[in-house]
Parts: C-alpha cells; sequence; structure tokens
C-alpha cells in the first residue's frame, strides 16, 4: 500500500512540530525518518498512524484518503518505542490482541486465531516463550513480540517508532538485518524513525532526514551520503570537518591555511570535509596549505584514526587513514603535517568538488 | 535508614517518642473502645445490638455506603482517566478542584447542601413542587457523602496513570480495541490495585462519616440515622455502654479496612519489583 502525505502540518500550542510538508512513499519501500529529537519525526509518524491528527493536508493509502479514518480502522502496524507490551498477558495472548479484540462478526475462530498466533510466533522465533509474560523476556524478544501482535492483524503499513531505541547495539544491529528480511517476505510498505544515521543509512530504501518539522532532503542512502542537499544534512550524516576564511583571489585563506577554491566568488566561504577525505602529508603543495599538529591517535579498528590541531581550526579534526599509510608516515603525538583534502563540500554555493 | 551525625541514643530516644505517641494518640482510644463496650458483659451488647434504632442505624449505613461506593468508583475512574489521557484547557484546575471535599470541613459541605437542596433552597424548591425531599432524608446523606468522598478514588489513579502513560491503551487502539474492550482488556487490569485501594479508602470514610451526614440527616431515630450519628445520640442520651457497642462496630471496621489496605499496599510493592 503506498502512503501519500499532501501538505500535512502540525503545531502544538504555539510551538509548530511539522511545517506543511508533503511525502510519497511507493507500496512495498522501507522508508527511514531521520533527524534529531524534536525534528518532528515521531508527529509525522503518529499523524501517518492516526494518533495524531494534523492541522492541514490529506494522508492517503493507495487511493483511500485515511485523513479523517480513526486509527482503529487505518490498518496500521504500530511499534511503539518502549513496545507498549500488554503486562499482564502472555505473549500469545499479547499476539492474539488484536485477532480477539474484532467484533463477533469478523472475528476468526478461536482455532484460526491459536493458528495464526504461533505461525507469527514461528516467524519472530519465539514460539518457545509463548506463555512468558513481557517481564520475563529481554527487551530483544520484547521488539518481536511488539512486532509479531503489529503484523497479527494483516496491516496495510507498518510504522515503527524507534524501534531499536533501546537495545544494547549488539542486538541492534543483529534485528536490524532481520527486520530488514522480514519486511522484504512480507512485502508491506515500513516507515520507522530513528535518530540514528547508520541505522537509517543501513536499514532503508529512502531515507527521509527531518530537522525542526520541516524536511531537508528524501534520497537513497547512497545519494543522501554522496550528494547532501544542504549543511544540515552533511553535519548530521557523519563526523565533520570545517575551514571557514576569507577568498582571496580564489584561494580560501585563514592565518596560516591556505586552500584553492576554483571559480569561488565572494569574500567568505566554508568548506565541509569527512575524516577520510583528509590526506596527510609531510609536504604541502599548490592547492593546499594546511599545517596541523597531531593531538591524538587510536589505532584501533579498521582504520587508524587521528585527531588534528591548528590555530586556524575553530574545532579540532578528524582524519582517518589506513594502517598501511600510518606505517609509512609513523606519525606520534605533536607531528607536524600538511593535511590534503581529497573531496570538499562547500553549501554556500551548493556546489561540491 | 540512619543519617550522618545521628548518634544511636538520639535515635533510641526518637523511636521511643514516636512509639509512645502512637500508643498514646491511638492504640489506648481504640482498646478502650472495645473495653467500654464490653465492660457490662456480653448481655447487655447483645440487649444494644438488637436494639431497633442500632439496627436501623446499621442499615441506613449500608445503603448509603452501597450507594456512594459505585457512585465515587465511577466518577474517580472517568475523572482520572479525563486528566491523564486528555489535554484541555482547564485540566490544572480541574485537578485542583478535585481536592476541594478534602480542603473543606465537611459541615461546610453538608450546610451547602442543606441551602441548595433545602426547602427554601432555589433547586429544593423547585424539587419540592415534584413533592420530592432530598433534606433531612437518606438521599441527601447520600449526597452529602459522595461529595465528602469523591476524591479518594481519582487521587489514587491519577499518579500512577500519569507514570503509566497511554502507551499501552495506543497500542491497543492500533490493533482495533473499541472502549469497553480497551477498558477492560488494558486499562483495568493496570490500575486494578490502586482502584480497590481506592474503593477501601472510600468505604471506610462514607461508613465513619459524621459532620456532612449531620446536618442534612435531622437525626431522626429509626430513620435518618446513620451509625456515628447514632453514637453520639446514644452517648448524649446516657447510654454509654450502647455508644461503645456501635462505636465499637465502627471501630471494628476501620480494623478490618487497615488490614486490607496494608495487605494491597504489600502486594503493590511485591508486584513492583
Amino acid at each position: 500500500m503506498s502512503i501519500r502525505l499532501n501538505n500535512i502540518s502540525r503545531r502544538f500550542g504555539a510551538t509548530t512540530a511539522l511545517h506543511p510538508l508533503s511525502l510519497d512513499i511507493k507500496q512495498g519501500e522501507l522508508i527511514g525518518l531521520l533527524g534529531p529529537s524534536g525534528s518532528g519525526k515521531t508527529t509525522l509518524l503518529r499523524i501517518m498512524a492516526g494518533l495524531e491528527s494534523p492541522n492541514s493536508g490529506t494522508i492517503h493509502f493507495g487511493e483511500r484518503d485515511v485523513t479523517h479514518v480513526h486509527v482503529r480502522k487505518r490498518r496500521v502496524g504500530f511499534v511503539f518505542q518502549n513496545y507498549a507490551l500488554f503486562k499482564h498477558m502472555t505473549v500469545a495472548e499479547n499476539v492474539a490482541f488484536g485477532l480477539k479484540a474484532r467484533p463477533r462478526s469478523e472475528r476468526p475462530s478461536h482455532r484460526d486465531i491459536r493458528e495464526r498466533v504461533l505461525g507469527l510466533l514461528q516467524k519472530v522465533r519465539l514460539e518457545a516463550l509463548a506463555e512468558r509474560y513481557p517481564a520475563q523476556l529481554s527487551g530483544g524478544q520484547q521488539q518481536r513480540v511488539a512486532l509479531a501482535r503489529a503484523l497479527a492483524v494483516e496491516p496495510d503499513v507498518l510504522l515503527l517508532d524507534e524501534p531499536f531505541g533501546a537495545l544494547d547495539a549488539k542486538v541492534r544491529i543483529e534485528l536490524r538485518r532481520w527486520l530488514r528480511h522480514l519486511h522484504d517476505e512480507f512485502g508491506f510498505t515500513s516507515v520507522f524513525v530513528t535518530h540514528d544515521q547508520e541505522e537509517a543509512l543501513e536499514l532503508s530504501d529512502r531515507v527521509v532526514v527531518m530537522s525542526e518539522g520541516r524536511i531537508e532532503q528524501i534520497d537513497t542512502p547512497h545519494q543522501l551520503y554522496r550528494h547532501p542537499a544542504n549543511r544540515f544534512v552533511f553535519e548530521f550524516l557523519g563526523e565533520t570537518n570545517r575551514l571557514e576564511g576569507e577568498i582571496v583571489n580564489g584561494v580560501l585563506t585563514n592565518g596560516e591555511a591556505r586552500l584553492t577554491l576554483p571559480g569561488a566568488t565572494g569574500s567568505r566561504a566554508e568548506v565541509l570535509l569527512r575524516p577520510h577525505e583528509v590526506r596527510l602529508a609531510e609536504s604541502f603543495d599548490e592547492h593546499a596549505h594546511l599545517p596541523v599538529k597531531v593531538s591524538a591517535i587510536s589505532p584501533v579498528g579498521a582504520e587508524v584514526r587521528v585527531e588534528l590541531e591548528a590555530n586556524w581550526m575553530s574545532d579540532p579534526w578528524q582524519a582517518t587513514m589506513t594502517h598501511h599509510d600510518y606505517e609509512q608516515l609513523t606519525p606520534t603525538r605533536g607531528t607536524r603535517l600538511y593535511a590534503h583534502p581529497t573531496r570538499q563540500h562547500r553549501f554556500d554555493l551548493d556546489y561540491a568538488i | 535508614m540512619r543519617r550522618i551525625g545521628d548518634s544511636p541514643p538520639v535515635r533510641a530516644l526518637l523511636i521511643a517518642l514516636a512509639l509512645v505517641l502512637t500508643a498514646l494518640f491511638l492504640v489506648v482510644p481504640l482498646v478502650s473502645i472495645f473495653y467500654q463496650a464490653f465492660a457490662s458483659g456480653l448481655g447487655e451488647i447483645w440487649v444494644n445490638l438488637s436494639d431497633e434504632y442500632t439496627w436501623s442505624a446499621i442499615t441506613l449505613t449500608l445503603l448509603v455506603t452501597v450507594i456512594t461506593v459505585p457512585v465515587n468508583l465511577a466518577f474517580g475512574v472517568f475523572l482520572a482517566w479525563l486528566v491523564t489521557r486528555f489535554s484541555f484547557p482547564g485540566r490544572r484546575i480541574l485537578q485542583t478542584l478535585i481536592d476541594i471535599p478534602f480542603a473543606v470541613s465537611p459541615v461546610v459541605a453538608g450546610l451547602l447542601y442543606l441551602l441548595l437542596y433545602g426547602r427554601g433552597g432555589w433547586l429544593g424548591s423547585w424539587l419540592a413542587n415534584y413533592d420530592l425531599q432530598l433534606m433531612f432524608a437518606w438521599p441527601g446523606m447520600v449526597l452529602v457523602t459522595v461529595f465528602v468522598t469523591c476524591p479518594f478514588v481519582a487521587r489514587e489513579l491519577i499518579p500512577l496513570m500519569q507514570a503509566q502513560g497511554s502507551a499501552e491503551e495506543e497500542a491497543a487502539v492500533t490493533l482495533g480495541a473499541r472502549g469497553w474492550t480497551l477498558f477492560r482488556r488494558v486499562t483495568l487490569p493496570n490500575i486494578r490495585w490502586a482502584l480497590l485501594y481506592g474503593v477501601i479508602l472510600t468505604n471506610a470514610r462514607a461508613v465513619g462519616e459524621f459532620g456532612g451526614v449531620s446536618v442534612v440527616s435531622g437525626s431522626i431515630r429509626g430513620e435518618t440515622n446513620t451509625l456515628p450519628l447514632h453514637v453520639e445520640q446514644l452517648y448524649q442520651d446516657y447510654n454509654t455502654v450502647g455508644a461503645f457497642t456501635s462505636a465499637s462496630l465502627l471501630a471494628g471496621l476501620a480494623i478490618v479496612t487497615l488490614v486490607i489496605k496494608a495487605w494491597l499496599e504489600w502486594h503493590t510493592a511485591r508486584r513492583s519489583h
């Protein structure tokens, strides 16, 4: 079922949670709503579910206008941030709840309900825990019960609010992959909310980046990371190194720091780059003269992380290098080197080299 | 718990003081009620208990309680649900208004009802046209008791429902649950212990209410006397044994209430761990 939001907005008293925004989600897509807290992503999800109503705009599921349809009739599966399992019911009773709550004429028989619940519990690999209570389960297991419960009513769309927020890192990655498989298998349309950019980029078909009640960019993870639409998206998606200065004859200058910026106009400019876009060398060249001093080294993991200081920086830079390069260069704390941007991003002109 | 600076003698002194005060103000009067009632032997107690007026007081007290408790049960749940699940202008004021019966002396409440529903009051004179008399009859006593005891259930439920939040209820709604199913299968199981606790307190207070009821009852023997009013009247008539017999009934009920209350508290504490 496709989801079409048109001109949706929402205010809470004097604060605007969502400025009018539109969003088209295709049948079978897995969409991540990504943004810092207070960006309006959860409000948007709750509006899709019908748990909040928008101040303006329309919502369509496929051809059906659901703007004024009650949550109960929207056919959405909603997985809550802290799972909201019914504490006093067993796992099986939790999953059966939606089927048993139906009016008598639409309710499946007891046997059908039992079979459906068992099938779902097998799907989420919890059939052995059917008679346990939520308090007796781990966070990851509770999460799977919540998912099975939402799927039991055969929803048209599945909405998940920070589905992995309360889990530890290892379980989180495992469940993330498992959810992706489940989504592909069932083929429903899913939308999830997260503040974790890694999670959004790994799991989603497309990511909607939000900030202060507005959509900043809607794109595939690859496009989003390679071509961020603006400074906010760039900074939110990863670690950022920043160089700001005056433009003198096409060269960005700040104290000792000089960087050639072809086609630069105006009097001031700002260049942003990722840690892996900084190459370190013992010499400078005609494009870049960026003297730095190594202030910390962390050789743990797939790459060596180096922290750099210089009086032309507002904040220390982070750079990564391969272990091979690290052994060639052998920097230690206090070593003076030169930084060379391999790629640079400028948003003052919406322009990248 | 021991705080820094509390020396053992100070601690012992404070504990002893607390125990002595509790005994003096709570235990001794309670024991003396039973002592006075049983002082002249069981025969005398039986005579007083089988007295026609005592029986009528007991039945009237039960009637008032049996009506008051369900009314305030429904009202308290409704109010708590309203205040914790919706946000609307005046929500905070409503939360404060709930406490009025606690803040106001029951006698004042009784007087207000008398002025409003009495023969001269503007609602009372209208009702008198239909030959309905609320004051100096049991309906008035029920009204005042409902007023005096209405905060108990809501007060127990509001903090609990606030802490629990509405996520489980929202989950139930997304799964298609309707009003009554939602309440019976999701809300009620989460609040049942607090609800029971509120009911116990309402019940205890409804049985023991004196001030407000005495204003609107008119104390007609055998007709509008509840147990607490009956106790007072017997005492005024110098029937000490009679007064203490009825009082010991009330005290016995209070002890039962306390035991149930303690059991409930123990139960909820155990559940929350």
